[in-house]
């Protein structure tokens, strides 16, 4: 009786050590994020996809995910988990779990995903070459793209109006990141502060004659009241985009925007070079691009202009 | 669990430690339930981070961290005493309002401080490696803490204030004055959490605004399952179950971590946690049933 018991204790354990031991030829990656939830989750699959497809299977490939649930302590101790277990790569999605994991990490290249601002979290010191064992993708917003699209529905734009809040960091930054790149493609911003969301109609009325178009960066004062902006357009036959695809479907005209599954093959890439032999350091901090086009082609008539051809055509998302 | 990990998992502990110790402070000796470390912890870091990011000495740095985490123990204790706003939600007040305080303080939502000088830039030349330098420095530094704070709950002063906590109105029939007691409890149990955020800042390389998020739920594990594993009524050895507590919660979290050959995955890490502190907490008071239980049988004559 004893002895079975003996035997079976002997056999979990040895079960538990086979599981552990990681045979010789496998591709170890550990990935960790700070949260789960779908945005970030589809990231994972992603990356996971984009491995699949390059001759990676289920056999050969050990691919672990450890999420913090919200807590930046465990994340810490995840990435000092993942260091200690000696995987050939980490991947850490959302910036304490990269940072903790940039910490953590001597030997072990560090591959991070929608860090928005890369250089501001010090996970690398340059974008064109990092240095040390750290690359990864920003999923700072595709601003030029956005334009570009902007200039694809109105080619005779040449000021836009940006209402924003001075007090929200994110927007500020923003702001002044669109401003070299309008300046760049002949476009004058002109500025709309709205500190809160009752001032936000007023702001974007100002900007009627004064501007052939309104852009409403990533601003949850300006989001909140949306609503008040796209009045605006309407009442004042001026178009108004967004930064984010879901205000698309609240009444601005389109709006280019990410994919997250996207962002997980495009890290995934990031992944190959460095599995292919790469140095992380060397390669360039890759840069997000815009997979979905929202548009809305109702309100684009009510705001005075027709959404051309070549665009309705390639949108991923049209409302009705 | 691998070396570094244990390693790294003994550093977070002792971290939390004074987390422990700031809440046993709050929640044992005063009878004080005090959400406010849920913001403290984070202000603590953010305001360190942020001095670091502006050159001012490390050193100088965390002691304003810990200034401004006994800062707002202070608004929390005022709001309470003169008031009369109930102890927990005069605490939820200035944890609300320290996201937004922490948020400006910052000036972002993450502050990092990965390539700046900290508390252990001067010892990193000693040729030790990181794995074991930060684990050596935090220890020595969070039990240095340790025996100081026993050391003054055995004062006339610390006397007084655990006297407050078992009997107020016993203790101010001997003549204690109660809110300035209240007022030096909580100044000091915040310092110590916002000591704590400022030390887990410069080891791990950021302050952000959600780190705070349940640290109250961690010092208070910490604490009882401390107290559960080593009884006494000695200061000292009630501030190292403290740090004890700590640890123990940090490894129980470690084990979740490597519990996916059980079959767990990602996404059962907060339950099997609560698992591990619960199997902490339930024993010892199993043992003492069955061992009563035994009593019980021999005092019977061994035929019950």
């Amino acid at each position: 009786m004893k002895f079975t018991t003996i035997v079976k204790a002997a056999a979990l354990a040895a079960g538990v050590l086979c599981t552990t031991a990681q045979a010789a030829d496998q591709t170890y990656i550990a990935t960790t994020a700070i949260v789960e939830h779908p945005a970030l989750d589809s990231v994972r699959a992603g990356i996971k996809d984009s491995l699949m497809e390059n001759g990676y299977t289920e056999d050969n490939l050990k691919f672990t995910f450890e999420s913090a649930q919200g807590s930046p302590a465990t994340a810490v101790q995840i990435a000092r988990k993942m260091v200690g277990d000696e995987p050939d790569l980490i991947v850490a999605i959302a910036t304490p779990s990269a940072q903790a994991a940039v910490t953590a990490s001597e030997n072990i290249p560090v591959i991070f995903s929608v860090v928005t601002d890369p250089l501001g979290a010090k996970l690398v010191s340059n974008i064109e070459k990092p240095g040390g064992n750290v690359t990864g993708l920003s999923d700072m917003l595709p601003l030029a793209q956005q334009l570009e699209l902007l200039q694809e529905i109105m080619p005779n734009l040449k000021t836009l109006g940006v209402p924003y809040n001075p007090g929200e960091p994110n927007a500020v930054s923003s702001v002044e990141a669109l401003k070299v790149i309008a300046k760049e493609k002949g476009i004058k911003i002109i500025e709309a502060p709205a500190p809160k969301s009752s001032d936000v109609a007023f702001a974007s009325q100002k900007l009627i004659g004064k501007a052939d178009a309104i852009y409403c960066p990533i601003d949850n004062t300006i989001i909140s009241a949306l609503e008040a902006v796209v009045k605006t357009g309407i009442d004042g036959q001026i178009p108004v985009f967004a930064a984010d695809t879901d205000s698309v479907a609240r009444g601005a005209i389109a709006a280019l925007g990410f994919n997250y599954y996207d962002l997980g093959k495009q890290t995934g890439e990031l992944v190959l070079r460095v599995l292919n032999g790469e140095n992380a350091g060397d390669i360039p901090v890759k840069f997000a691009e815009g997979t979905n086009l929202a548009i809305n082609p109702k309100m684009a008539a009510r705001m005075g202009i027709e959404i051309p051809a070549s665009v309705t055509a390639r949108a991923t998302q049209v409302i009705e | 669990m691998s070396l570094f990990s244990f390693m790294g998992t003994l550093e977070i502990g002792l971290i939390f430690g004074l987390v422990a110790m700031g809440v046993y402070l709050t929640f044992r000796v005063l009878d004080f339930p005090d959400l406010t470390v849920d913001g403290s912890f984070t202000l603590g870091a953010a305001v360190t981070a942020a001095l670091i990011v502006s050159s001012v000495n490390p050193y100088l740095a965390t002691f304003a961290g810990c200034l401004a985490g006994a800062a707002a123990g202070v608004v929390t204790a005022w709001l309470n005493l003169r008031f009369n706003i109930l102890h927990l939600l005069a605490s939820i007040l200035t944890m609300t309002a320290l996201y937004t305080i922490n948020l400006r303080v910052m000036g972002k939502p993450n502050l990092a401080l990965i390539t700046d000088p900290t508390v252990l830039t001067p010892f990193e030349g000693l040729g030790l490696a990181n794995m074991y330098l930060k684990p050596l420095f935090v220890g020595v530094f969070v039990i240095t803490v340790g025996i100081l704070l026993a050391l003054f709950l055995r004062t006339q002063y610390g006397l007084a204030m655990r006297a407050v906590g078992a009997n107020k109105r016993m203790a101010q029939a001997n003549g204690i004055v109660v809110k300035e007691k209240v007022y030096a409890g909580l100044a000091l149990s915040n310092g110590l959490v916002a000591l704590a955020g400022a030390l887990f800042a410069q080891t791990n390389g950021f302050a952000d605004s959600t780190m705070g998020i349940g640290t109250i739920v961690v010092g208070l594990a910490a604490v009882i399952v401390g107290e559960t594993l080593l009884s006494s009524r000695k200061m000292l050895i009630i501030i190292f179950s403290c740090i004890v507590g700590s640890i123990l919660y940090r490894l129980a979290i470690g084990f979740a971590l490597n519990a996916d050959f059980l079959g767990f995955n990602a996404s059962d890490l907060n339950l099997i946690t609560a698992l591990l502190v619960g199997l902490a907490l339930v024993l010892p008071q199993l043992r003492k049933e069955w061992k009563a239980k035994q009593a019980a049988i021999k005092a019977n004559g061994g035929d019950a």
